[in-house]
């Protein structure tokens, strides 16, 4: 079943065109990759997404419905929950607060206080911050940060959860550590949307993966498929 | 509606709009360079206006020739608040914007403390003197010829500005501190003292207003505050940061002034707020503006 | 931590509430008009910062609520009992902040912040020029009411806003609040409507500020637009907030008291240098106590304690 769909997406700056008649689907429980050269549009499709931006025409459907042009706290509560390339932490509120945040106010039902608390709770353990609760999230280093901004995302109750460049800044141990992070988040059922450079994580990960390059799509499909793909590896190799 | 009568109000307009324009380019240096939103810039000005005024009253000094010592010595003023105030402030600072915020709020207290030395020495009482107060006819249009002789010097003030600012190397280096600090810094450029000279230079042109603003109006010590937020608007108006747009900024705004001042008196102050809020409104980023 | 409940941490402030009441039964009339203006400021201090300390934008409006509160008092205190006069400066403000609210919000750090300058000369500027043109008054009298209801209606504005701060703080929406001014992208990606959000703790400080007005300008009995409007009253709280602490409710109150009574004592014994004074005090506090009074007794603390731990390990 669809549970992300964007039908001609078209996005212009001004004069520049930053995305061009772009039209891609994600089905429910799968990981779909989002790949392409530096300025090909990845993060403004998911600002797109997001809410952060309006599309200048085209459609994106969330479980069928038209969420085109809502605002980003609408967005959160219908489902999706995004991380950011540089992190967007509350950086002098605690780990415990950054998360409760996104507990209390994410998702589309509220639950009562204490249960949010327990469930946050959780969600630190689920991560691996339990001990580091009263941190200041300023002070954690930048893998924590990184795990602090997903817990945060999941608290919303999403039933999309879309990372941008998440390994990006990170060590082979702590890609390693990422990737198995992003599995478990999967094994429980998550839908993932993922912008990654780092190629071995995202072929590894993925389901499929879509290419952009310029502002358009140039290729879909599967790893293998990707890796193959002539017009792809031009692009990456800039010929 | 005949001639002079549009010459009144063009040339009213200029006088007020090379004022305006002196003292909103003097901001604009302050704040596009050294980030400083200086709310005491009009007690720099009250500061060029009293020292003009004491030398006239002590020893009958020529008001235009006050400009050579009353420019020179606000700058120094200027320049040594900027390199021990602000320049400690903004390395105290963990961003850009803190800055912005801990240097406006200390130069409201700036302005205490300029206003109040003014007013031990002086006194709340309103000065004045008479320099040139005859009238002179110009097509009809009848202005006093203290005013022309301020609008020529503000032309020249603003020329002679202008070849430093494109023909000097120091110029330059403004200019290339202005748009952007980090490299100027990275290619040589001593920053502290480029934005020392910058504030400096803003206070300057505010002191040199001052002056002339005292040929042709009264003076007191709270005659500041009215022309900073003048000067505020201008540089909003022409876009922050941008220093050819406060000069802009500020002859529309007194031309402006003036037409309103036609029509309705009063009301020209609360024509230059409504400008303001709606240009903040409409596009924060001014005329010029980036 | 927000959520627990330390009640006990209360009590000094239930006994001192116990005192305030009493007072007017044992002090002189001038302790009496000494608080009142410590409890004007206060009030305009913790309301500014409901806003201004956890997001970071700079208002420099309060001038403008404040003097509608004024002027709400000089108008409707003919015809309406005082606390309904006094809930009305309160609420014409908090209509006003709605409006400001609504038009500013696309305006970031400085251009805000002179945006609620110029709001706040326009409002003067604007009354100035309507009194004389079109009332043809320049000030008006206000109704004159006894001392001591002028007394609690301000110790109540003083509670109700102490109060306020307090219950907002601990809430799920002062926490929202405090992310806004982290990231306000990453509390809107997390379903908090920033914007809202935003509008109703402007107003709501708003609403305090207006009725303090209210209740203060009967008080003066005279008023005209530059003594309603003045902007002193906008960058003072700015000054209290951070000379006491802006991140903390006791800071913004010590800060508020302490210069209230240096204002007091500045004007009474030097006069003319009083302007001069506060600008000293003001430049200091922002190059050596940007964390304020509090910042400063934080300082000292930590510092002792490290003392008592070096002596602990050798």
């Amino acid at each position: 079943m669809r549970l992300l769909e964007g039908e001609g997406i078209i996005k212009n700056f001004g004069g520049l065109t930053a995305l061009a008649n772009v039209n891609f689907h994600i089905d429910r429980g799968e990981i779909l990759g989002l790949i392409g050269p530096n300025g090909a549009g990845k993060t403004t499709l998911f600002n797109l997404i997001s809410g952060s931006l309006v599309p200048t025409s085209g459609k994106i459907k969330f479980k069928g419905e038209d969420i085109t042009g809502l605002k980003p706290h609408r967005i959160c509560r219908k489902g999706i929950a995004r991380t950011f390339q540089l992190v967007k932490l509350f950086g002098s509120l605690t780990v415990l607060e950054n998360i409760l945040l996104g507990g209390l106010f994410g998702p589309s039902k509220n639950s009562h206080k204490s249960r949010t608390k327990e469930e946050c709770l959780a969600l630190l353990e689920f991560v691996g911050l339990s001990e580091m609760q009263e941190s200041l999230a300023r002070d954690l280093t930048i893998i924590n940060q990184k795990r602090l901004e997903v817990a945060r995302a999941l608290a919303t109750k999403p039933e999309l959860l879309m990372l941008d460049e998440f390994m990006a800044g990170l060590n082979p141990t702590e890609i390693a550590m990422g990737i198995g992070l992003i599995r478990k988040i999967h094994d429980q059922g998550m839908t993932i949307f993922m912008i990654e450079h780092v190629m071995k994580a995202i072929m590894d990960v993925s389901d499929r993966i879509v290419v952009l390059h310029h502002g358009e799509k140039i290729a879909e499909g599967i790893p293998e498929k990707i890796a193959a793909n002539q017009m792809v590896i031009d692009v990456y190799l800039g010929t | 509606m005949d001639l002079s009568f549009f010459l009144d109000i063009l040339i009213g307009g200029l006088i007020m709009g090379g004022l305006y324009a002196l003292i909103a380019v003097g901001l604009s240096l302050q704040y596009g360079v050294a980030r400083v939103l200086n709310v005491s810039h009009g007690e720099f000005i009250m500061l060029g206006a009293f020292a003009t005024y004491s030398l006239y009253s002590l020893i009958g000094l020529n008001p235009i020739l006050s400009l050579v010592v009353s420019g020179p010595a606000v700058f120094l003023i200027g320049f040594f608040i900027h390199n021990t105030l602000f320049k400690r402030l903004r390395k105290l600072s963990p961003s850009i914007e803190a800055f912005e915020g801990s240097s406006l709020l200390a130069s409201f207290g700036l302005l205490f403390i300029i206003q109040n030395i003014a007013l031990l020495f002086y006194g709340p009482d309103i000065r004045g003197y008479t320099y040139l107060d005859n009238m002179v006819d110009f097509f009809g249009s009848i202005n006093a010829a203290n005013r022309l002789v301020a609008l020529l010097a503000a032309v020249v003030i603003g020329l002679v500005f202008y070849l430093f600012l494109f023909r000097a190397r120091l110029g330059k280096a403004i200019r290339a501190a202005a748009q952007d600090v980090t490299t100027a810094q990275l290619m040589g450029v001593n920053i502290y003292w480029v934005l020392g000279l910058c504030f400096g230079l803003g206070a300057l042109l505010a002191g040199l207003a001052g002056s002339l603003t005292s040929m042709m109006f009264e003076i007191t010590p709270f005659m500041g505050l009215p022309y900073t937020i003048i000067a505020i608007i201008a540089v909003v108006l022409g876009g922050l940061g941008n220093i050819l747009g406060s000069l802009i900024g500020g002859l529309i705004l007194g031309l402006i002034g003036n037409i309103v001042m036609y029509i309705h008196p009063g009301l020209s102050l609360i024509a230059y707020y409504l400008i303001f809020l709606l240009l903040l409104l409409i596009k924060p980023t001014g005329i010029l503006g980036k | 931590m927000t959520y627990s409940t330390k009640f006990s941490r209360l009590i000094p402030a239930f006994i001192l509430i116990v005192i305030f009441a009493l007072l007017p039964k044992v002090a002189r009339p001038y302790t009496m008009i000494s608080l009142g203006s410590i409890f004007m400021y206060v009030v305009l201090t913790v309301s500014w910062a409901l806003f201004s300390a956890p997001t970071h934008y700079i208002s420099l409006a309060s001038a403008a609520f404040f003097g509608l509160g004024i002027y709400a008092a000089a108008i409707l205190g003919q015809k309406l009992p005082l606390p309904l006069f006094i809930f009305f400066g309160g609420f014409i403000s908090f209509l006003l902040a709605l409006l400001v609210g609504l038009s500013s919000l696309r305006l970031r750090g400085m251009y805000f912040t002179i945006f609620t300058f110029g709001l706040s000369e326009l409002i003067r500027n604007f009354v100035q020029w309507w009194e004389v043109n079109e009332t043809g008054t320049v000030g008006r009298w206000v109704i004159q009411v006894n001392p001591k209801m002028v007394y609690y209606a301000m110790l109540s504005i003083v509670l109700l806003t102490l109060g306020a701060a307090y219950f907002i703080n601990r809430s799920k929406f002062g926490l929202a609040i405090r992310g806004i001014g982290e990231s306000e992208e990453a509390a809107d990606h997390i379903g908090i409507n920033v914007n809202a959000s935003k509008i109703i703790i402007f107003a709501v400080g708003t609403f305090f500020m207006g009725a303090a007005g209210a209740t203060m300008a009967t008080r003066w009995t005279y008023i005209d637009p530059s003594i309603a409007f003045n902007p002193l009253y906008s960058f003072m709280p700015v000054l209290m907030a951070i000379f006491g602490g802006m991140n903390q409710i006791f800071g913004q109150v010590l800060g508020a008291t302490v210069l209230t009574l240096l204002a007091d004592m500045l004007l009474t014994k030097f006069p003319y240098y009083y302007m001069l004074l506060y600008g000293i005090v003001l430049i200091i506090v922002i190059l050596f106590l940007p964390g304020g009074l509090v910042g400063l007794k934080d300082k000292i603390m930590l510092w002792f304690k490290r003392k008592r731990q070096g002596y602990e390990t050798t």
